[in-house]
């Protein structure tokens, strides 16, 4: 199967039998080895890369970062179908490791956009685990990568790097980054960007990690003069803008996967907590003010689901409406997933606010996942004027 | 060719040649729409052209099996009858509570005698029927209706009132709920029977809506005989149909959600108050307008998921209290925000929106009400326990 097979056809929104393996090998395989005190464990011992690379190489050999890269760059073209259950079951598990970052972003832009012989090299590197990747976007605490400053001059066979980043995921821990860099333009336009490769350990490249409140990495990065070979640059010059779109709309349906499989969890475990936590000598699940909440949660999820789906196989179809279903899982998943946190919390009571209960983790993780690559005002207005309104 | 591709291509080709032109349009009012019964009349002749060139075919019931009159056709067939009429935009050539919710529970648990007799008669058109379930001291809690039904031998003798009966008034015949054992407990006593609406004793009352339509009634019987033969399945276990119809009633108004055939909200708004610098004038309005079109195209998705679902036969069904609540919940959003588009506009009495916006109200009250809704999805989707 094939990534980018060009056809209108439109799949029926349900799992292929492979792509429910491939999302059952998943949970088994992350309840086992990275359940939630996995990621308890590495936030209290300040682990300093932030994730496990012992899980990571495991997960290599499982063929994760393998599954949406095509076979002929060492990968196995199961499509973003097949990567979105495994990004779903990281997100009930709240696993941290560097699918987004390298996978989910980093590979797809290389896949993208990537010379020939930058696939070649990249990709195998990727697939077998060996490369770490983050890609620099934001520049500002909203995203919004029109308005990009960070500039790139050229000079001879070198583009220099000046500006600064902030929120890159798993920055601090990459081999290399993908720099979105201004070329022409202004701030603002949605032309005159363009993408680099820029290796980690460059001359005049200092990064800062930052400690999130979801216990995942992102770094700070200053670039003071910093010089890339113009073979780095990724597509286009001055043509970046609509590669990183593209890019950013196939992780932004990932991202939602992941946060669908947060909601769930937590949707399930509030639910059992409800038919477990007994108060005037009953469940408190019998409660009908309680009751209501959560079925209109249930409605809520089914819709996550849908869009979620038809999200990744917009992705693998070459859907011509995957900026607006982007926006559309992006938008719909923040929304439910900021209802279901808050009403987790609520419902657990008091021992929902307390650090030895895992529903916290759940609350600060689906928070910073809807806030990257764009919250929900972001999705909610690319949406109307995708519309044309 | 496949059976299929030769079944569309002659379908497309029938529909072209009997499908006349002004019942390709978009129905005005709901009045225009043709609904049968012995009192029916046609607003146009190409109205009864198309009627009768689709009841020739047992088409206004395409999935019913045709040894009762009905279409024949399968699943595949009739999705690609309804996608050719979508195509066309064809109206439905009749509109009836017989389709919609008697025929199958009589498909399902009627005898064959019944079967025989009345399912010809409904995809004929030829009788208009209606639904008698609520009443007044039994709505939510439907199953506590005191309807009774005495057992006088060779009939029944029904006394009590029905409320809600929709189009009472222009039906030929109720199919109701009665109590036919009033000492068993109230899911354990209630039977499902037939009644005609011209036997003696039977009389209707229009109810007045704050929409100022009426498309509802009282019904009040008084010493009204009905046949024991009237009775569908067991006596005493109606409940069981009354619940089966009340999940295919709930699957059917949850589709008042479907967006799939109605201009996009947004496409209103921009009529309604244009744009400024190419987004829609108040900024406001503009947010309310996209929530809500991410929902619908959400729901749309999740019908279509569901559709999917079912067809690869691992359809969790039995969802059809969600599909009931937020479709309904839905469709008021989309109606207020309409109100809120069209301004001081969207009062006038005799304009085009008012009465629409006030009967949306009702959606999430008629066929259970979203609480009613909520209540099964706690108990049945998600086990909550009972208090």
């Amino acid at each position: 199967m094939s990534t980018t097979q060009h056809t209108s056809t439109k799949l029926p929104l349900i799992l292929s039998e492979e792509q429910q393996m491939i999302k059952e090998s998943a949970r088994d395989f992350l309840h086992a080895k990275a359940p939630v005190a996995a990621l308890r464990q590495l936030r209290d011992k300040q682990d300093s890369q932030g994730f496990d690379s012992e899980l990571w190489r495991e997960m290599v050999e499982m063929g994760w970062p393998a599954l949406a890269v095509p076979e002929a760059y060492g990968g196995l073209g199961f499509g973003y179908t097949g990567l979105g259950q495994v990004l779903e079951e990281t997100g009930r598990t709240l696993t941290a490791s560097p699918l987004v970052s390298t996978v989910l972003l980093a590979a797809t832009a290389i896949q993208t956009g990537g010379s020939v012989s930058q696939k070649s090299s990249l990709l195998p590197a990727i697939v077998s685990g060996e490369l770490l990747m983050a890609l620099a976007i934001d520049e500002t605490k909203h995203h919004n990568p029109a308005k990009t400053t960070l500039s790139a001059q050229q000079d001879g066979d070198t583009f220099v790097l000046n500006g600064r980043k902030t929120f890159v995921l798993d920055g601090h821990m990459a081999n290399q980054l993908i720099v979105v860099a201004r070329t022409s333009g202004t701030a603002g336009d949605r032309g005159g960007l363009s993408l680099f490769l820029v290796d980690a350990s460059s001359k005049g490249l200092s990064i800062e990690r930052v400690m999130m409140t979801d216990s995942r990495n992102a770094a700070n990065i200053t670039f003071d003069q910093v010089s890339v070979p113009a073979d780095n640059l990724l597509g286009d010059l001055d043509q970046g803008g609509e590669l990183l779109e593209k890019t950013l709309d196939i992780a932004r349906i990932g991202l939602s996967a992941e946060l669908l499989g947060t909601v769930l969890e937590a949707f399930d475990r509030t639910v059992n907590y409800l038919k477990e936590r007994q108060q005037f000598g009953v469940p408190i699940g019998s409660f009908q003010a309680l009751q209501h909440r959560a079925a209109q949660m249930f409605c809520e999820i089914e819709l996550c689901k849908s869009v979620v789906l038809k999200g990744l196989h917009a992705i693998d179809t070459d859907d011509p409406t995957l900026p607006a279903l982007a926006s559309l899982c992006k938008a719909k998943l923040a929304q439910v997933a900021q209802l279901v946190s808050n009403e987790a919390v609520q419902m657990y009571g008091g021992i929902g606010m307390t650090d030895d209960e895992d529903i916290g983790f759940f609350l600060k993780r689906a928070r910073v996942a809807q806030h990257t690559l764009g919250a929900y005002p972001f999705h909610l207005d690319r949406l109307a004027s995708l519309s044309g309104y | 060719m496949n059976d299929l591709a030769t079944f569309r291509t002659e379908t497309r080709a029938w529909l072209e040649a009997n499908c006349p032109p002004s019942m390709r349009t978009n129905m005005k009012h709901e009045s225009e729409a043709y609904w049968g019964g012995r009192n029916a009349t046609f607003i146009s002749d190409e109205q009864q052209q198309w009627f009768e060139a689709m009841a020739s075919r047992g088409w206004t019931a395409p999935a019913w099996p045709a040894e009762y009159g009905g279409g024949g056709l399968s699943k595949e067939e009739n999705k690609i009858l309804q996608q050719e009429m979508r195509r066309l935009n064809c109206r439905k050539p009749l509109l009836s509570f017989g389709i919609w919710m008697l025929g199958p529970a009589l498909l399902r648990y009627g005898s064959e005698a019944q079967k025989h007799h009345y399912i010809p008669d409904i995809v004929q058109g030829k009788i208009r029927w209606c639904q008698g379930y609520s009443e007044p001291n039994a709505g939510s809690d439907l199953a506590s209706l005191g309807t009774s039904a005495e057992d006088r031998g060779d009939h029944y003798l029904v006394n009590g009132q029905k409320v809600w009966t929709s189009y009472a008034d222009k039906a030929d015949w109720i199919f109701c709920l009665v109590r036919t054992e009033p000492d068993a407990p109230k899911h354990s006593g209630i039977s499902f029977v037939l009644i005609d609406m011209e036997s003696e004793g039977v009389s209707v009352r229009p109810i007045k809506l704050i929409s100022g339509k009426s498309p509802f009634c009282e019904t009040f019987f008084d010493n009204v005989k009905v046949p024991k033969h009237h009775l569908v399945g067991t006596e005493n276990k109606g409940w069981t149909i009354a619940k089966y119809l009340l999940t295919h009633e709930r699957g059917m108004i949850g589709g008042i959600g479907d967006t799939e055939n109605k201009q996009a909200l947004h496409e209103f708004a921009l009529q309604q108050i244009g744009t400024e610098h190419g987004k829609l004038a108040d900024p406001i309005l503009r947010q309310q307008v996209a929530q809500i079109e991410l929902d619908a195209w959400a729901y749309q998705l999740t019908l279509e998921r569901a559709a999917d679902e079912a067809k690869a036969g691992h359809g969790p069904g039995a969802k059809s209290s969600f599909y009931k609540y937020y479709g309904t919940e839905l469709n008021k959003a989309r109606f207020e925000a309409m109100v809120a588009l069209g301004g001081t506009e969207s009062f006038e009495w005799e304009g085009p929106i008012a009465s629409h916006w006030l009967r949306t109200k009702g959606n999430s009250i008629e066929g259970g009400t979203s609480e009613i809704q909520l209540n099964i999805i706690s108990k049945h989707l998600l086990g909550l326990p009972s208090k």
